[in-house]
């Protein structure tokens, strides 16, 4: 790679290199914020908390669990535990992007940590494998766009969830479990992916069944990963970045 | 301040952690143990499953369907698709299941 020029020419290059890149993202995210939004109206959230939770915690995935089980009326603190384990994963993302952009200033490294979703860590890490430097004018361009654009949405979905009479009929009640379903066989390649789902499938069910609900989420998910743990490390493939 | 108010905000500050505390925490290890990795690993498809599992035991035909459908498609699609295909045979077939 040339030695990179420093001027206000280039700088605005990265930041449109990083827009045209978040493109896919913002237009596949956008049903799902809007249906996140009307998801948390249709569980007891005002328009101005779906709005306050997408712009705070700004992870899809997380945020629809925590909706779903404040829907569920379980403890305040596992609402946050959950939200907690579901975002677990971006500790690996963490680790992998501090390597690329540990010479920002601190302030910009703070914000590039507060914006990095899968997405975000998967484009970056990207442009690292192919030799680029991953500058923060283009994670910016890459990261702002998909960020406003949820937000918005949300908060969109959720006045207009407010606005339909028969959530039945539309399925809403039951689109979060299909959603979680096809992100539980987005993981599908990954080692261990069937014992895992087969374990944490079997013991929430069973504590659904007995000990009742929220706890069967942790149960079952602590069924999972302790399979996982105590399976010999050659089945599970480490060493293997997801 | 509200509850939900307290959730959104405590919700927020535990995701930063994930989100910073992978670069704080673990890149002063030389390496992770793999047991520790192959839990790690676990994590996403463990907690998603609890979601589904239960959910899907105490629904009926129309929701089976959406999810089998979901289970298929997601073989030959992305994430969008799957989700597509399995809320519009939601829809359907909850037209006449009820």
């Amino acid at each position: 790679m040339a030695v990179e020029v420093i001027s206000e020419g280039s700088t605005k290059s990265d930041f449109w290199d990083g827009v045209r890149l978040s493109m896919p993202v913002v237009v596949a995210s956008a049903p799902f914020a809007l249906l996140f939004g009307a998801i948390a109206v249709d569980n007891g959230f005002s328009v101005l908390e779906a709005f306050l939770m997408s712009a705070l915690v700004f992870g899809g995935a997380s945020q629809m669990v925590g909706i779903e089980l404040f829907g569920q009326h379980v403890a305040p603190w596992l609402i946050v535990l959950s939200i907690f384990a579901v975002n677990f994963r971006h500790v690996l993302y963490s680790a992998g992007l501090g390597r690329r952009i540990s010479h920002w200033p601190v302030i910009q490294q703070a914000l590039g940590y507060f914006i990095m979703t899968d997405p975000q860590y998967a484009v970056a890490e990207a442009r690292a494998a192919s030799g680029k430097t991953v500058g923060f004018v283009w994670y910016l361009g890459l990261g702002l766009p998909v960020y406003v654009f949820w937000v918005v949405e949300s908060a969109l979905g959720a006045v207009f969830g407010n606005l339909i009479p028969d959530t039945h009929a539309l399925g809403i009640d039951f689109l979060l479990p299909i959603y979680f379903l096809g992100l539980v066989m987005g993981f599908r390649k990954r080692p261990l992916w069937l014992p895992v789902v087969m374990a944490s499938a079997v013991a929430s069910t069973i504590a659904y069944k007995t000990v009742g609900s929220p706890w069967h989420v942790s149960i079952g998910a602590i069924a999972g990963v302790l399979l996982a743990v105590i399976l010999p490390p050659h089945h599970s493939g480490v060493g293997e970045r997801p | 301040m509200s509850t939900t108010l307290w959730i959104i905000i405590a919700g927020a500050i535990a995701t930063y952690l994930t989100r910073v505390g992978g670069h704080l925490v673990i890149s002063r290890f030389e390496n992770i143990h793999p047991r520790v990795e192959a839990g790690l690993n676990a994590v996403p498809a463990a907690v998603l499953t609890t979601l589904v599992a239960p959910a899907a035991l105490s629904a009926g035909p129309a929701e089976w369907a959406a999810l089998v459908v979901t289970a298929l498609a997601s073989l030959r699609g992305g994430l969008m698709a799957m989700f597509l295909a399995g809320t519009a045979v939601l829809i359907l077939a909850r037209q006449f299941v009820g």
